[in-house]
């Protein structure tokens, strides 16, 4: 009897299950729906790693939008330039050209800013701001170093560095925007792959405010924006900033910044060199605008 | 079998016994998709057509298991038939109705494993109700479930533009919010049908 009653059980089930699967599988047949070829050839060009920079639940959701046209077809930063043509072959449109960004931490505080008191709460930005003011730092515009844009990296590509500010490996950057939306004080921004110069330093305060804070604050002199030749940066709201459109990566303005806020930092060298250079221009300048006075006067 | 207790069984499962209020079954797709009167409607009416269907099928299911003595593989049998319905509408809404199909998105699979829809085939066979009671306690236990889910979708679109506290944003007020609706659904336990 129980032997029976197992082989009922073990049949019974057996075949009901054989019965909804033939069901089903009728089923399947007649509500049959085509799914768009593309979709599964457009989620293949995407990054893959279901970050959320594009805004949509997933690369799911993201190859959804592009196929229905609602995202544009370089939606996905991480699947980049190539990622974003094979789409556009896909979907038989023209390929939007545009230069490989990457994020850049403006701030190159660190070690050289002031601090006010040791924080030792929670490693997050966000809660630093929170705690007394979030005056950790005496620079109300710097990187404290905690590293939520850290955690919030699914690349690998943003790390504190030596300095204590963070610092981004623009190789394995996919510009995804994570560290962006991280960031409590908005100090990382995008920038051209190719671009070498950056003022890494976001202080609005005024020059002696800003200088009193940090050792490697731009104090809004002025000087890179005299230095510069193609008038590519200039000096806003006390923070001199780079138009990366004319910026020709000559980093003289760089070896100009008497505070070396300005990325590369030039070894002093190779300031004293820039320095001659600037003196004896100037030398001359003033020994050609003399001699043509003189002889102005002469003629009269 | 009267209309009497029909009726009883239909007040019954809409109002004293609420799957959700009284019952605390399927709450999973009743805090899931109920953000937007629309797709909270959507799924109402896809777990009471399932309710319905599951009932019937599940008391011919029984009737087979009692003969051959196996009662106690009710709850595998039913999870099968279960399982099988809710592909079936799924396959049928992703054809006919793909607006809906994408509005309920993960939750239609999850009706396979909706305590809702199990719970009515087994009530079905504890209370031992005959065909017709076990198809009107299914659908209309699925209305039941269709007006809570309605009702508190209406509340939550609502509390979308309230000024909660942070901490109670979102799930938290969304699960107060439940209580006080249970609380408001045990007033009509009182209810008779003479």
């Amino acid at each position: 009897m129980n032997t029976m009653n197992i082989v009922y059980a073990v049949v019974l089930l057996g075949v009901l299950a054989i019965f909804f699967g033939l069901v089903l599988a009728f089923a399947a047949k007649i509500f049959e729906v085509h799914v768009d070829p593309r979709l599964p050839q457009i989620q293949a060009c995407l990054a893959g790693a279901n970050c959320g920079g594009c805004g949509y639940p997933g690369c799911g959701g993201c190859a959804d939008a592009i196929l229905a046209g609602k995202a544009p077809i370089n939606a996905c930063a991480p699947a980049g330039a190539e990622g974003a043509a094979k789409i556009a072959a896909i979907m038989g449109i023209a390929a939007p050209s545009g230069e490989k960004m990457v994020a850049h931490v403006l701030c190159n505080g660190g070690l050289n800013a002031k601090k006010n008191f040791e924080y030792r709460g929670v490693q997050d930005c966000l809660a630093a701001t929170k705690v007394c003011g979030g005056n950790a730092l005496e620079c109300k515009y710097g990187c404290f170093g905690f590293g939520s844009c850290v955690a919030a990296c699914k690349f690998d590509a943003i790390h504190v560095g030596e300095n204590g500010t963070a610092v981004v490996d623009k190789e394995k950057c996919t510009n995804c925007g994570a560290c962006r939306e991280a960031c409590p004080r908005k100090l990382i921004v995008e920038v051209p792959y190719a671009q070498k110069v950056f003022v890494n330093c976001s202080n609005k305060d005024k020059g002696a405010a800003a200088a009193k804070v940090c050792a490697a604050s731009c104090i809004a002199c002025g000087m890179c924006e005299r230095t510069c030749k193609f008038d590519a940066i200039h000096v806003i709201n006390n923070v001199a900033v780079i138009d990366y459109t004319k910026c020709k990566n000559c980093t003289m303005c760089a070896k100009a910044c008497p505070k070396n806020a300005i990325e590369p930092i030039p070894t002093p060298e190779e300031k004293e060199k820039f320095k001659a250079v600037q003196k004896a221009q100037a030398e001359k300048k003033a020994a050609a605008a003399k001699a043509a006075a003189e002889a102005a006067e002469k003629k009269d | 079998m009267s209309v009497t207790t029909l009726l009883a069984i239909s007040l019954g499962a809409i109002l004293t016994n609420n799957f959700i209020f009284a019952q605390f079954l399927g709450c999973c797709p009743f805090l899931g998709v109920s953000k937007k009167i629309d797709t909270a409607v959507g799924m109402g009416l896809a777990v009471t057509f399932v309710m319905g269907l599951a009932s019937a099928f599940c008391y011919g299911i029984n009737i087979i298991l009692v003969k051959l003595g196996l009662e106690y593989m009710q709850t595998v049998a039913f999870i099968l038939v279960i399982a099988g319905l809710v592909q079936f509408v799924e396959m049928f809404l992703k054809k006919s109705i793909p607006s809906l199909y994408t509005a309920l998105g993960v939750y239609l699979p999850l009706i396979t494993t909706n305590c809702a829809v199990l719970g009515v085939a087994l009530l079905n066979v504890q209370n031992s109700y005959n065909f017709i009671e076990s198809v009107i306690y299914g659908i209309t236990g699925g209305l039941g479930f269709l007006l809570a889910i309605f009702l508190f979708a209406a509340v939550r679109e609502q509390l979308e533009f309230a000024d909660n506290p942070k901490a109670f944003d979102g799930f938290p007020i969304a699960l107060i919010t439940a209580g006080l609706m249970a609380l408001a659904f045990m007033g009509f336990s009182g209810l008779q049908v003479w």
